[in-house]
């Protein structure tokens, strides 16, 4: 393996230096951190996969406006409520040279339900995966399931004979996965191979000469990706010309770029809302001075607090205007949003200070705020601005920002919830409301697994009737409809009080064509160099 | 007797004076046990002694990890369902009470297993060795600019007290104790990496396998890349070096045997370079080895400011998403480290210093 890095050493020097082919195109970027594994079953991570995805492929896929596209399926129907058909593509061959068929399908299938995945939940919506024949499958799910082709946008395709090959029939877990042949090497079907890995260091690609869709708009040949974890190195980096491409930009650091005119900004609102949530299930709160009664079971108090946060404050102030001030907890990006339970709260403080008086604190309460410092983009800025809005109506915040392996240690299902009012960001990898509501809205139910980033418990049984409607319908005009009803209510429940869209914001060469799509993956496909 | 440039040597102040224990003269016992067997004697305790010490830190290292964080939401995705978090957290021996996390891992690290990373699923060993050649060039490189620059400048300055250039050196030195480490290194990507672009802002560049280890030092970007970095590294101990290699020049100069050598009629340069440097060098020579150990171990500001692909950087990835194994790893190795530095030291004073030969250590 050795020799081969060094030749891909050599090489990429080489590529360096301009002495590549004529029309070699070199993508040097950079983003936080490394893929965490090149094995597509190993973590459900949006940067991982996102990136995965240039060399691995799904069924279906997305395409910049994240409308579902076929991929290695062509086409798929839902012959029956709980039978999905995908008639695959023909021609497509694995890096290896191999061709592809539903084997690969049904393969794929069984290895992301083995011990080390991280996708068993996602191939768990299956219960069996059979082939037809050699380009047609059939999925039955155990219920009617509506959005599976969405659901499996990150269920990639690996090939068969490969993995039997390399022992790696089952994915790279921590335990078992030391040395897992597809921890450190690939084999997928998409348009660009990964020929030189040095975790955390470096990771070259090249264009894969045999990739089925001869029509992709980039012209990039190679990529060469070396994650810089320190923003201001990373942006050095892209300002002294060793990098084409990095991301984030920190927003703080837009107005130094502005002095360089050969570096663009890219900026939009992503798929990943940020909202506050409070503890709704206790009865007394574990962080709060308030003692035998929870102020945040009191629809006034969480009234209260959304007219206090000035949302658009937060976003010009904070946010350098890149964020979208939002007013509920799905991204205008996601399947099912509508402006109408979406518009945000208007600021009222004489009626926020009113309903803090009808509910008994005159003079308002004290509650921790749990918040992470290195997740969410100005997370711990936000935290305290809303904290300080907050103490308008008396409700004096003992903020608690920490780094994210303690914040959600402390904050998650699994932890306990040991939390009063927390910081959440969640994005739903199918794009669509109704991962969010099964997740984030619905009762917390932690023996069945039911709302597991319900952090605070909110439960209105009337939007867990909806949800479970949700799941079923197959009807997609039926199922928005459900989705704007269950949302609504939310919203006028004030279970939760959102704050904006947060932004992507990525630095490029001028004269790079970049198409951001909203979920933050970086799509190569779309990529076109000078 | 202690030859004639030993004399004097203001370090020794600091070392135990040799203890007369009655009925032990020290010459009798060198004369029945040889040399060599005390010598082995003294190492085969160290090294006994530095099996302690490891213990003891990754102890101490294992106490600490229950507050840094849980480890399994990292290793997972957000759909994953309490069930496999929990079974997760039970296969990787989590819920064990620490005693017994921290005897399973002394357990397989005797037998030289350190795991799996949690974020990379790679054993840990691999890891560490794969990162080990980046750091160590580093440091020593850093530590041979501290050397190489330090020392003139403490010699000009201890001669040249009012010296314009003196001053100014002194001046920079100050600069050099005060200024973190981060401020300096992005200070000088700023000038080096952006502005004048002479130099590489961030990593190793190209490196050259040569069996296990990696080196950037036969590559032309390798050696550019290792600029920025040895220099923000080196610039604390050079100002260490210098004020320290001052000091002891200047009461060097003030000793009986300086002034009889003088008298003597010997040339400046002889009194300055024979001399009194080589009285000054002693501690000097001393304190850079204890120093090496805590350049390697404070490489991690460094080495995370210019994505430098060495373990320190590797340790503030693994903190962040409390890789335990990784973390437990490495602050083995450094505590491995200080002990062999420190042994090293020792074993310097032992052939430098006489009388604490004689003493029997």
């Amino acid at each position: 393996m050795k020799a081969t890095f060094a030749a891909a050493s050599v090489l990429a020097g080489l590529l360096a230096l301009g002495a590549g082919p004529v029309q070699a195109k070199t993508l040097r970027w950079s983003y936080q951190g490394d893929i965490q594994s090149l094995d597509p079953m190993a973590l459900n991570e949006t940067f991982t996969m996102g990136t995965q995805d240039w060399f691995y492929e799904s069924l279906v896929s997305f395409d910049k406006d994240l409308k579902l596209i076929p991929r290695l399926a062509v086409k798929w129907e839902n012959t029956e409520p709980t039978k999905w058909v995908f008639h695959l593509r023909q021609g497509v061959k694995f890096h290896d040279g191999t061709a592809f068929t539903a084997d690969d399908v049904v393969f794929s299938w069984k290895r992301s339900l083995t011990p080390g995945s991280d996708m068993r939940s996602f191939a768990m919506y299956a219960s069996e995966v059979r082939k037809i024949d050699d380009f047609t499958v059939e999925v039955t799910t155990p219920q009617p399931d509506p959005v599976l082709p969405r659901e499996w946008i990150d269920m990639r395709i690996m090939s068969k004979a490969w993995s039997e090959k390399h022992h790696t029939t089952e994915a790279a877990g921590i335990k078992a996965g030391a040395n897992n042949y597809a921890n450190l090497h690939e084999n997928g079907t998409g348009p660009f191979m990964v020929i030189e890995r040095q975790p955390d260091i470096k990771t070259v690609f090249r264009r894969f000469d045999g990739y089925w869709d001869k029509n992709l708009a980039t012209n990039v040949t190679d990529i060469v990706f070396q994650p810089i974890a320190q923003e201001s190195t990373r942006t050095a980096a892209l300002v002294s010309g060793e990098m084409d491409l990095i991301l984030p930009v920190p927003l703080q650091d837009w107005k130094q770029l502005a002095a360089y005119p050969d570096i663009s900004i890219y900026h939009r609102p992503e798929t990943r809302p940020i909202v506050f949530g409070m503890d709704q299930s206790r009865d007394e709160l574990l962080f709060s001075d308030v003692k035998g009664k929870n102020p945040f079971k009191d629809i006034r108090v969480r009234e209260a607090m959304a007219r206090t946060v000035d949302v658009v404050a937060i976003n010009k102030k904070i946010m350098q205007g890149a964020a979208r001030p939002t007013g509920t907890i799905i991204a205008s990006s996601i399947n099912g949003y509508d402006d109408s339970f979406g518009q945000p709260r208007k600021v009222d403080l004489e009626k926020a200070k009113q309903l803090m008086k009808e509910a008994g604190y005159p003079n308002g309460f004290t509650v921790q705020m749990d918040c992470p410092n290195d997740r969410y983009v100005n997370d711990e800025k936000i935290c305290q601005a809303v904290s300080s809005m907050l103490a308008r109506i008396g409700i004096k915040v003992d903020l608690l920002a920490q780094t994210k392996s303690k914040f959600f240690a402390k904050t998650q299902t699994q932890g306990g919830n040991q939390t009063s009012l927390y910081m959440q960001g969640f994005s739903p990898s199918s794009v669509d409301a109704g991962r969010v509501l099964d997740s984030v809205v619905q009762c917390r139910n932690r023996e069945k697994g039911l709302g597991l980033q319900n952090w605070g418990g909110y439960c209105n049984e009337e939007v867990d009737a909806l949800i479970a409607k949700i799941r079923v319908e197959t009807g997609e005009a039926r199922r928005n409809a459900m989705i704007k009803q269950a949302l609504t209510i939310v919203r006028n429940d004030f279970a939760f009080l959102p704050i904006h869209d947060q932004p992507l914001s990525w630095g490029a060469r001028k004269g790079i064509e970049v198409r951001q799509r909203a979920d933050g993956v970086l799509n190569i496909r779309d990529i076109v160099m000078p | 007797m202690a030859p004639a440039w030993l004399r004097g040597a203001s370090f020794l102040r600091n070392r135990p004076m040799p203890v007369w224990r009655p009925g032990r003269t020290p010459g009798v016992r060198t004369q029945h046990i040889p040399r060599a067997f005390i010598m082995a004697s003294f190492i085969a305790k160290r090294i006994f002694q530095s099996i302690f010490v490891m213990l003891a830190v990754s102890f101490v290292a294992f106490a600490l990890f229950r507050y840094v964080g849980d480890p399994i939401n990292n290793m997972v995705g957000q759909d994953t369902t309490l069930e496999q978090r929990a079974q997760l957290k039970e296969q990787l021996g989590l819920n064990d009470p620490f005693l017994t996390q921290y005897l399973r891992f002394v357990n397989h690290a005797m037998h030289g297993d350190f795991g799996t990373s949690y974020r990379q699923r790679r054993p840990v060993s691999e890891l560490i060795e794969s990162r080990l050649p980046a750091t160590l060039e580093l440091s020593f490189v850093s530590a041979l600019i501290a050397l190489a620059m330090g020392i003139p400048m403490g010699i000009y300055t201890a001669l040249r007290r009012r010296g314009v250039l003196s001053q100014s050196f002194m001046a920079v030195s100050l600069v050099g104790v005060s200024l973190p480490t981060f401020l300096t290194g992005i200070l000088m990507i700023l000038v080096f990496g952006v502005l004048l672009r002479w130099l590489p802002t961030f990593g190793r560049g190209e490196v050259v396998h040569l069996g296990w280890w990696s080196s950037g030092l036969f590559t032309g970007s390798g050696r550019l890349s290792l600029i920025m970095p040895a220099f923000t590294l080196a610039l604390f101990q050079m100002t260490l070096i210098m004020r320290l290699v001052r000091a002891e020049m200047l009461e060097v100069m003030q000793t009986d045997f300086i002034r009889f050598a003088r008298a003597r009629g010997l040339t400046e340069r002889a009194i300055n370079f024979r001399h009194a440097l080589k009285n000054t060098l002693v501690p000097v020579i001393t304190i850079t080895g204890l120093q090496l150990g805590s350049i390697i171990a404070f490489s991690i500001i460094t080495e995370t400011v210019f994505q430098w692909p060495g373990m320190g950087l590797l340790f503030i990835q693994s903190i962040g998403v409390v890789d335990i194994p990784v973390m437990a790893a490495y602050l083995l190795l450094i505590a491995f480290f200080f002990v062999i530095i420190n042994l090293v030291v020792d074993l310097l004073y032992f052939a430098v210093d006489p009388r604490l030969r004689v003493q029997g250590l």
